[in-house]
């Protein structure tokens, strides 16, 4: 059966960011199923679909609402992680931009399942005009009867709230979003408690990234059964945004089923920019390791991208060519890391300084090969011990530069060759 | 309430303070109010937060302004220095960094006569260097203000830049 593509089938129909466009497009009928059965059997149904969180970290969804406790003195909330700051992603603002109420309907109906009245998006501060359209979608909701105290005339009361960021990836993580969302530094918090049993405002919660939501709407529209029938295998089901980006000839973001191997990937967006030779592919944002050119028949999936010693994380798939410099591309991705640690926990704090620093002084032509054997005693030091998963991340990017390029690179130092010559993407006198 | 009636109105226009009071009801807490708080003072302050605006701030939540002014230091689009009439975000993150993001730091570098986060002597202009903006599929790209540049050459960045008042 050929792949209908359902995420981004609102893309191109501008009359869907209304309410009005969205029903005639088959929008809310999701929603009102979900309301005609018991929440119990909405989160078997999300369960039984296999949807995997496609945040990052790829935990079970249906698992995650079972976690929340039925019964409750206290309110409970959804949160959706809208702060999409994982470079190289870009999913989610397609998402928001162009289809909120695809996002609106799958909050409606994750509140329904777990038992909560109230949905925050916290989306980062710097996607202005997503959050423009969010808020619209959000007042045309209410004033349509689809959000509010009655919701689709069921007597299920339900808000949703827009809360935006202000600058910081660790805001990102699940529990520096919930206390960034309370009003202080984006802080990650000891786990457990987990957020299921004490999350926002010391609360049951449920957080979910923005693309999980939107799975979650056409679950409820199809059925548990279509949504396992794609994908490679049980454990790695559904439709799948990939965002590509770097050295390829049309970036974008694509749908496809989770699944596709890197090469049909890679077809399907025009090929290497100019036809060049790979280099090098980061398969799942800046904390997901490198591969390499033998790296192109995995299939990018969870368990599979896992074997292969990488990740799924975000599918945001970045792609150098044959003259990046590799060094350089992962000392930017360090800096990242260095710049966005919270400072709590002293491994990520000053491993990822270490080696941000380590990198500067090879790519610089500073380095000896000492400095790759430092480097290489270094990562291994940076996460695992610590609150959150951003040590753990930023080990990603080094450690596969030294597994897969630890030889050219010893080769280059030994023969002085850095700085590499500066790669120019922008023809010199070239009419724009 | 507390000292809201004697809070300097100058500082925290009255406007900021409806809307925030009409925000109130979406959140259990009153400290939760703080970042839609400091979007809101940061604008009408003309881009950036003055001790006093965070005083104001402060007074007006009824939080400890030492504990507003470490949300602000710990969040990049806040600013406790003074910034430019217009805020440029140059991305370099990785992917833009490919596709020559350096490149345009260089170009702005260029237009302005200053450095990264030093206002131009003509006061109209900042920029920073910035981490990935989620628009890496239109590389290299900036932001100035609230709105999104894609798709840049050093060309475009000076026609943008010049465009600037
Ligand atoms: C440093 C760090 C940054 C993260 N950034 C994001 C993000 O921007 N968006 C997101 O959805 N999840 C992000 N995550 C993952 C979240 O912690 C969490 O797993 C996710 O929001 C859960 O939603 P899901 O199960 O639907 O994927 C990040 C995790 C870490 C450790
Ligand atoms: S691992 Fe890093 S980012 Fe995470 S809590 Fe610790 S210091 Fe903060
Ligand atoms: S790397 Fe520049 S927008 Fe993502």
């Amino acid at each position: 059966m050929a792949f209908e593509k359902v995420l981004t089938r609102n893309v191109g129909h501008p009359e869907a960011l209304g309410v009005r466009g969205y029903r005639d497009r088959g929008g809310y009928d999701a929603l009102a199923r979900a309301l005609r059965m018991a929440p119990e059997e909405v989160v078997e149904e999300v369960k039984r679909s296999g949807l995997r969180g496609r945040g990052g970290a790829g935990f079970p969804c249906g698992m995650k609402w079972s976690f929340v406790p039925r019964q409750h003195p206290k309110p409970k909330y959804i949160v959706c992680n809208a702060d999409e700051s994982e470079p190289g992603t870009f999913k989610d603002r397609l998402l928001m931009e162009n289809d909120p109420h695809q996002l609106l309907e799958g909050c409606v109906i994750a509140g329904w399942a777990v038992g909560a009245n109230t949905t925050y998006i916290y989306i980062r501060g710097e996607y202005t005009k997503a959050a423009r359209i969010l808020e619209e979608a959000v007042r045309d909701a209410y004033a349509s009867g689809v959000l509010g105290e009655n919701v689709l005339g069921t007597g299920f009361r339900h808000d949703i709230h827009v809360h935006r960021g202000a600058g910081a990836y660790i805001c990102g993580e699940e529990t520096g979003l919930l206390e960034s969302l309370e009003g202080r530094l984006g802080q990650p918090r000891v786990k457990p408690p987990f957020p299921a049993v004490v999350g926002a405002f010391g609360c049951p919660t449920v957080i979910n990234n923005v693309e999980t939501l939107c799975c979650v709407t056409h679950i409820l529209q199809r059925g548990a059964d279509w949504f396992k029938g794609i994908g490679p295998d049980e454990r790695n089901t559904g439709p799948k945004l990939y965002a590509i980006s770097g050295h390829v000839e049309r970036p974008g973001t694509y749908e496809y089923p989770l699944g596709i191997t890197f090469r049909e990937l890679l077809e399907g967006c025009g090929g290497m920019y100019k036809g060049r030779g790979l280099k090098a592919y980061i398969p799942g944002g800046a904390s997901a390791p490198m591969l390499g050119v033998n790296d192109q028949e995995i299939p990018l999936a969870f368990d599979h991208l896992a074997r292969a010693g990488s990740m799924l994380g975000s599918a945001a798939v970045i792609v150098m060519d044959e003259t990046t410099c590799v060094v350089r591309a992962t000392l930017r991705l360090s800096r990242f890391f260095a710049h966005e640690s919270c400072g709590q926990c002293t491994p990520c704090r000053e491993g990822t300084n270490w080696m941000a620093k380590i990198l500067t002084r090879i790519e610089s032509g500073k380095g000896t090969e000492a400095d790759l054997d430092l480097l290489a005693s270094v990562v291994p030091n940076v996460g695992g011990i610590s609150l959150c998963a951003l040590g753990d991340a930023a080990q990603g990017p080094v450690k596969s530069l030294l597994a897969k390029f630890g030889d050219e690179i010893r080769d280059n130092l030994r023969h002085g060759r850095y700085p590499l010559p500066r790669q120019r993407f922008f023809d010199p006198g070239a009419a724009s | 309430m507390t000292n809201h009636a004697t809070a300097d109105h100058s500082i925290l226009p009255e406007s900021v303070r409806t809307e925030i009071d009409a925000l109130r009801p979406r959140y259990p807490t009153t400290e939760a109010l703080l970042l839609p708080t400091l979007h809101r003072a940061q604008r009408a302050a003309g881009g950036w937060l003055s001790p006093e605006t965070i005083v104001a701030v402060a007074d007006f939540l009824e939080l400890p302004p030492a504990k507003v002014a470490a949300v602000v230091s710990f969040y990049d689009m806040f600013h406790d220095h003074p910034v430019g009439r217009h805020r440029i975000r140059l991305c370099t993150n990785l992917s833009c960094q490919l596709r020559g993001a350096e490149e345009l730091l260089e170009v702005l570098g260029e237009e302005f006569g200053v450095g990264e986060d030093e206002v131009s002597a003509d006061g109209r202009c900042s920029y920073v260097q910035f981490e990935c903006l989620g628009s890496c599929d239109t590389a290299p790209m900036m932001m100035v203000d609230d709105e999104y540049h894609e798709n840049l050459t050093p060309e475009r960045v000076r026609q943008i830049v010049r465009a600037l008042d």
